[in-house]
């Protein structure tokens, strides 16, 4: 159940392209498992940017001096994520966590690959913790445009029996993308689950990765949110139910992590004209 | 030195509030708190009552429910304006009968009074939604969205024309159990609010919820398009309270008896009110949910205590106070005592 704490800003630090936050969080880092996620209240309360920002629960710490404390992962593309990096020790956030549906874990000790696409690779380090401690073999691949918007490839070697690392420009690793060293590594390890978090072309191309291969695959996706609770209906996507009926669904509540064979990756931004509920002659009234 | 960096923030109930009756009256409903959930901010109430307990405010507003399954908008469905928000969400939801049986079964074992909103394409649809909750319970009030287009009428938005707008009113209330209070919600959209509000009340409203949100658009400057899959949405957030609050104060003005719940824009104590100085015998919050989940209990306090700050010693006293003579205005300070005896 998530709980609203303030929280203090602990430590903020550049990594790469990126810069990792870290917040005091009691009562949030203790129920905090791979792949749930925070939201944060921005530019306090008086702020003019009303909706609070989502991000993916890199690290927790559950006890020591400050309590509960946790790491985020902040890439900046606007006003909200530049007001979260310029805050300074002390600075008080409002935090709303831990949220959503996280990863799956084998019961079995099954080879994992994980992949992560830039800083998507940011819940991937305690999940890697996580199937280590199952006793499962973990490989991992991460892949980014440059090395810059890599994230966290030192450590996650540390984890991981082997680290891929992909490209676009060359600059470190194999040119190319993920998905084009996931089948053979897939092949090699007989790996029986995959996890991936990052943009979602490349959840979609993992999925179908998994799926030609009978593996299993658990896609944490990335939908533009509002309130992140599961009240406000906008990061919703079409997935496909047990009983084969297609609804559209929260990434917030129902995700954001989902099997990849249950989203329709092609026409996510869509309405599936077979889904539950979908507009009929024209579109909804 | 290392606790004093952990600040829970004040805990509800924790500082004493200052007595001062919060009891609301909705045209023969009490509510024990004046601040409500608005519709389609608060989803069946279910996903809030993990930060504060529902039953403490005075009541869930409900999202809209249709007749039938809807599976909403393509997405991108919302977009961050300043001080307010963007959504063309398109009534995504579980169809009435489902709702019946699992959103309003739990809102009732859960003890919640709950307002139910109801929206439609036709006034048929309306009226077939009205007779569906006559036969169960656990229904405080009906609040009617009329801000849907009118697919009998070339997608005029039913509440943006009086006749329209009245003639859903009189099927729902023709469907009703005749002591349901039933809510018309006014959208901010017309010429003259005042006379659609007069037109849905002689159609049998018991009240008006004002106000709805504001058509608006924005452009996305990367894909130089809209940035809404349904290119216009409803704009919403403290952006539009001074709107909301001329809102309910034209309709105060005219009608001095009229049950009015007032939302728009509504974040502090202070701006809840403004509505309630405006004429709201209640309010609902919307928006401000989605930066504060926990807002809808804040707010009822910071209400109390604005209330009691300003020597009134129960919610009904401060109903319209705005609208008071101004020879009283001189003295205000003086006279509050008498005014609120």
């Amino acid at each position: 159940m998530p709980v609203q704490v303030k929280g203090q800003v602990l430590d903020i630090r550049r990594a790469g392209a990126y810069q990792v936050l870290s917040l005091t969080a009691p009562g949030i880092s203790e129920l905090t498992r791979p792949g749930h996620f925070v939201t944060l209240g921005i530019g306090g309360e008086e702020s003019s940017m009303l909706l609070r920002r989502a991000f993916a629960i890199h690290q927790v710490q559950s006890r020591g001096v400050y309590g509960g404390t946790l790491d985020v992962v902040i890439g900046v593309h606007g006003k909200g994520t530049r007001w979260l990096v310029d805050r300074r020790r002390h600075d008080p956030i409002d935090i709303v966590g831990p949220l959503g549906r996280p990863f799956v874990l084998p019961k079995e000790r099954v080879a994992c690959v994980l992949v992560g696409g830039g800083y998507g690779s940011a819940p991937l380090f305690m999940l890697a913790e996580q199937l280590r401690e199952r006793g499962c073999r973990v490989d991992v691949v991460l892949g980014a445009s440059t090395e810059e918007k890599l994230f966290g490839a030192l450590e996650l070697k540390r984890l991981a029996s082997t680290l891929t690392i992909t490209t676009d420009d060359g600059s470190l690793g194999e040119r190319g993308r993920v998905t084009d060293v996931l089948p053979e590594l897939m092949d090699r390890v007989d790996g029986a689950v995959v996890y991936a978090c990052g943009p979602m072309p490349m959840l979609q191309r993992v999925a179908e990765v998994a799926q030609e291969r009978q593996a299993y695959s658990q896609c944490a996706v990335e939908e533009a949110m509002a309130c992140g609770i599961g009240v406000c209906m906008t990061c919703v996507l079409p997935i496909v139910g047990e009983d084969g009926v297609t609804r559209m669904l929260r990434s917030c509540a129902e995700g954001p992590v989902f099997r990849g064979d249950r989203v329709r990756w092609a026409e996510v931004g869509t309405i599936p004209p077979d889904t539950l509920g979908a507009p009929t002659e024209g579109g909804h009234r | 030195m290392t606790r004093a960096l952990i600040s829970q923030g004040p805990m509800p109930g924790d500082s004493a509030v200052p007595f001062v009756d919060m009891t609301a009256d909705l045209a023969g409903v009490e509510l024990p708190s004046p601040v409500l959930t608005a519709s389609g901010c608060a989803a069946a109430g279910r996903e809030l009552d993990q930060f504060f307990d529902i039953t403490s405010i005075g009541a869930i507003v409900t999202k809209s429910v249709m007749l039938q399954p809807r599976s909403g908008r393509p997405t991108p469905r919302m977009a961050e304006t300043p001080s307010g928000m963007l959504n063309s969400i398109g009534l995504q939801g579980p169809g009435i009968d489902r709702f019946i049986d699992h959103d309003l079964a739990w809102l009732a074992d859960r003890g919640a009074r709950t307002v139910v909103s109801i929206a439609g394409g036709t006034v048929d649809e309306y009226a077939k939604l009205a007779a569906r909750l006559r036969i169960v319970r656990g229904v405080s009030a009906i609040e009617v969205n009329i801000s849907c287009p009118n697919v009998e009428d070339r997608g005029q938005v039913f509440a943006c024309d009086p006749n329209s707008a009245a003639s859903v009113i009189q099927a729902v209330k023709r469907h009703s159990d005749p002591r349901m209070p039933i809510f018309a919600k006014l959208s901010p959209d017309v010429t003259d609010i005042v006379s659609i509000a007069a037109s849905v009340v002689r159609a049998g409203a018991t009240g008006v919820s004002v106000i709805n949100t504001l058509l608006g658009m924005v452009i996305n400057a990367d894909t130089m398009r809209p940035h809404l899959a349904g290119v216009t949405g409803g704009l919403s957030g403290p952006a539009i309270r001074p709107v909301a609050v001329r809102c309910v104060w034209q309709i105060r003005q005219a009608f001095p008896d009229l049950p009015i719940i007032g939302m728009g824009g509504i974040r502090t104590g202070l701006d809840a009110l403004e509505f309630v100085l405006a004429g709201a015998n209640a309010v609902s919050v919307g928006t401000v949910v989605f930066h504060d989940p926990s807002a809808p209990l804040r707010i009822h306090e910071e209400l109390q205590r604005a209330l009691a700050e300003r020597g009134f010693g129960s919610l009904a006293d401060a109903v319209g106070y705005a609208h008071r003579p101004p020879d009283v205005t001189a003295e205000v300070d003086d006279d509050l005592d008498f005014i609120t005896e």
